[in-house]
């Protein structure tokens, strides 16, 4: 099958792979993985105490199509808020990256793994904004 | 012949995890003998058409009955438990890290060359891959069709690393 030239290139030159430190206070962790192909994605954010995602890493074992798409999803969410992170669309990642029919999964799986990240940090920080909720009317 | 509505009565063996080998490899003969081209020489066009698409029918039921992963997948299919779905990609944290580590030492093995290393952890994962059958069986003895779906879709990725274990020692042997 013919690679986009998109994923070639995220596939030769990945963007941010690695790891952060899982247990630091400001890093959410997502973990993901397809059965149908056995591919398995991480991918962390570091979270400034303002909100916005300062840095992201990932490390994924799978074929082209997935190291691109988490690659671009760790381009993708820096200087976002979580919300806006959290609002990137499978479908997004796949035209941006020109992802055939049959790799759509790979893009699903970028997807779900922004998400698990912002939902481990947000489970990490869930006693803080209880305590203080997030916008205007708090101050 | 009677339209078989799955690859279990097609192949005429109960609709359950653990099938009988010899039962399901004995069916199988006898229905591929009986449709075989060979016999249908001489009929017309429809009938060996017919004859064709029940061996073709035949063999798919049996090489999926005969894998005991493929087995489950279908079986669970049967029961209405997606196994394969694209959404599906939570799996438990635990298991994805051990995963990552998987393929970690996968590739230190890799890169050192080493094909003992590869070697030994084939074994390691074949032992885990037999624990994890065992632990299916028993899953679909007890009708615990969710967790087998699970273990199964577990057993999915060791396969991958099999896989990959496999390529690695290939292709220091081409060397």
């Amino acid at each position: 099958m013919a690679y986009s030239d998109k994923v070639i290139d995220h596939y030769e030159n990945p963007r941010n792979v690695g790891s952060f430190d899982k247990s630091d206070e400001r890093v959410g962790t997502g973990m993901v993985g397809a059965p149908a192909c056995g591919d398995v994605m991480k991918l962390q954010i570091r979270v400034s105490k303002e909100g916005i995602i300062e840095d992201a890493r990932f490390k994924t074992y799978g074929c082209g199509s997935a190291i691109a798409s988490s690659s671009l999803v760790t381009e993708w969410v820096k200087g976002k808020t979580l919300d806006e992170a959290a609002a990137i669309k499978n479908s997004q990642i796949a035209e941006e990256l020109a992802l055939p029919p049959v790799k759509i999964h790979c893009s699903i799986l970028a997807e779900d793994a922004i998400k698990a990240a912002i939902s481990d940090f947000r489970k990490k920080h869930a006693d803080e904004s209880a305590a203080q909720p997030a916008g205007p009317a708090a101050v | 012949m009677v339209q078989a509505r799955n690859h279990f009565e097609l192949l005429g063996v109960a609709a359950a995890y653990a099938v009988p080998a010899e039962a399901l490899d004995r069916s199988y003969r006898e229905i591929q003998s009986r449709v075989h081209p060979d016999r249908f020489a001489a009929s017309g066009e429809a009938e060996r058409r017919i004859a064709m698409q029940l061996a073709t029918q035949v063999n798919e039921a049996y090489q999926t009955l005969r894998h005991p992963l493929k087995r489950a997948i279908y079986l669970l299919g049967l029961q209405g438990v997606e196994v394969l779905s694209q959404t599906h990609t939570a799996m438990e944290p635990a298991f994805l890290v051990q995963q990552l580590e998987w393929h970690e030492n996968i590739g230190e093995a890799r890169a050192a060359r080493s094909t003992a290393r590869l070697e030994s952890l084939r074994a390691q994962l074949s032992v885990e891959k037999r624990e994890r059958f065992a632990r299916l069986a028993n899953l679909f003895g007890s009708g615990a069709l969710q967790p087998a779906a699970e273990a199964a879709r577990q057993l999915l990725f060791i396969d991958k690393l099999e896989q990959e274990i496999g390529d690695g020692i290939e292709s220091l042997e081409d060397l």
